[in-house]
């Protein structure tokens, strides 16, 4: 029996997990091959949902499905947290004590966690909505707000999807204005550096809009401290943002289960950047967050990484010479305010072109959120 | 061919897109200690200003930069 562990059920994991499913149908059908997906929730979670929570356009629960209704019935499932992984001994250890898992070829997908903690102040003075709590939470606040400056601070370096920083000034501008409450708020965003967002046609395409929308951007901006009680930021180049609601990226993570198996620095796997391979370790894949690839932690990745894995791991399986590789291909929506979007994709090394934000590109962001758990099978 | 200076890091940003390659190096160096060096590799062409732009902000100091035939290595020390 060949077994394929994947460990995290989120759009990366699940994805590989019915690829597989579907590629090596025969070889599980016979008893030869085993697909494993092990995650401790048992909820799938479609993160960019929470975009839309603090304009109470989706709700927390739009967010999550439970995983076994997505994954392909030929997929072992395993409801529990992996605790250990030994690449010298190919084996995995579970939460539950007892169980240990060898594995022929393993996929970590465990993804990114946040770490609003890192910054001191950040997690008592900031909003963000890269959760189900914080999104909440933000939604309320901002229910509320009605005059002071509003900042958006991109913190944590790296972050899951590049893009949500510059979509929310631009959506809680519109927001704002169709509640008659514009004239009373100022927006600042501010980005680590000299220019609006790391791809150069993005930042100039950010640039112009806020301007045209009286957004007020601040660069070289490295928040080193916030005082939650003065509502103060402090920067590493030595500047200081006062605010009335703060707005923060925060500091994300790895995962430590990556950092103790010595597969990579700060919880993020080396990986080969086209075969997705390990580094530090036979027989090891990461794909999504995990993976450290010059290029967005974004699910398209994660979905596109996923495909590539499926069928290295398949011709493995077979005994073939694996031939798939990762070209960097990443795709993203941008929403330019609370009706208009546009969108651009990229591989490694290429500059996108930003297109004209329209209303038809918006409703097929809003459209492919909701086409996505069918991503999440494996069907599109 | 080798390298002009030892480095304790490498990171490899060669062909990197989004979000780039200095925001690669922002995101590590916060992690490392003071003189640490570092060596960063990029094939963005507006790296060579931006880097030193950003490293004279923060207040690390740009050791050299080094051209290669298809890339270049920017050190700097971490203070």
């Amino acid at each position: 029996m060949h077994r394929i562990a994947i460990v995290g059920g989120g759009t990366g994991g699940t994805v590989l997990a019915n690829q597989l499913a579907s590629e090596l149908q025969t070889e599980i059908e016979d008893g030869e091959v085993e697909v494993r997906l092990i995650t401790a929730d048992p909820n799938h979670v479609y993160k960019p949902t929470f975009l839309y929570v603090p304009f109470g356009k989706k709700t927390v629960d739009d967010a999550k499905r439970p995983i076994e209704e997505l994954v392909d019935r030929r997929v072992t499932l395993t409801i529990d947290e992996v605790t250990d992984v030994s690449t010298d001994r190919n084996r995995l250890s579970l939460a539950d004590r007892t169980t240990s898992l060898r594995y022929d070829q393993l996929v970590l997908a465990t993804g990114a966690n946040l770490e609003p903690e890192a910054v001191p102040g950040l997690a008592e003075g900031a909003h963000h909505f890269y959760g189900p709590d914080g999104a909440e939470r933000l939604r309320d606040e901002l229910a509320d707000f009605t005059e002071g400056h509003l900042v958006l601070s991109v913190v944590g370096v790296p972050h899951m999807c590049p893009a949500a920083p510059v979509e929310f000034p631009l959506m809680v501008d519109a927001w704002l204005r169709e509640r008659g409450r514009r004239e009373d708020v100022k927006i600042t965003y501010t980005y680590p550096i000299n220019r609006a967002h790391g791809l150069e046609s993005v930042a100039d395409w950010a640039t112009d809009l806020f301007e045209e929308r009286d957004i007020t951007l601040e660069t070289f901006f490295n928040v080193d401290e916030v005082d939650p009680d003065a509502e103060v930021i402090q920067t590493v180049e030595g500047n200081e943002l006062e605010y009335d609601l703060l707005v923060a990226i925060p500091p994300h993570r790895g995962s430590d289960l990556v950092t103790d198996a010595g597969l990579g620095e700060d919880g993020w796997v080396d990986v080969d950047r086209h075969t997705l391979e390990a580094t530090a370790a036979e027989d090891v894949y990461a794909i999504g967050d995990v993976a450290d690839v010059p290029t967005s932690k974004a699910g398209s990745v994660a979905h596109y990484e996923a495909g590539v894995v499926a069928d290295r791991i398949a011709s493995r399986a077979r005994g073939e010479t694996p031939t798939a590789t990762y070209d960097g291909k990443t795709v993203c929506f941008l929403e330019a305010g609370m009706d208009e979007a546009t969108f651009i994709e990229f591989t490694y090394g290429e500059e996108p072109y930003v297109r004209e934000p329209s209303k038809p590109l918006h409703l097929a962001k809003l459209g492919y959120n909701e086409s996505y758990w069918l991503t999440a099978r494996g069907l599109l | 061919m080798t390298d002009a200076h030892n480095s304790d890091v490498t990171i490899d940003s060669r062909d990197a897109s989004c979000p780039g390659p200095l925001m690669d190096l922002i995101g590590k160096v916060k992690n490392l200690d003071s003189g640490t060096v570092v060596k960063l590799q990029t094939t963005e062409r507006n790296s060579t200003m931006d880097v030193p732009e950003w490293l004279e902000e923060a207040g690390h100091d740009l050791v050299e930069i080094e051209e290669r035939d298809d890339y270049r290595s920017i050190y700097l020390e971490v203070n």
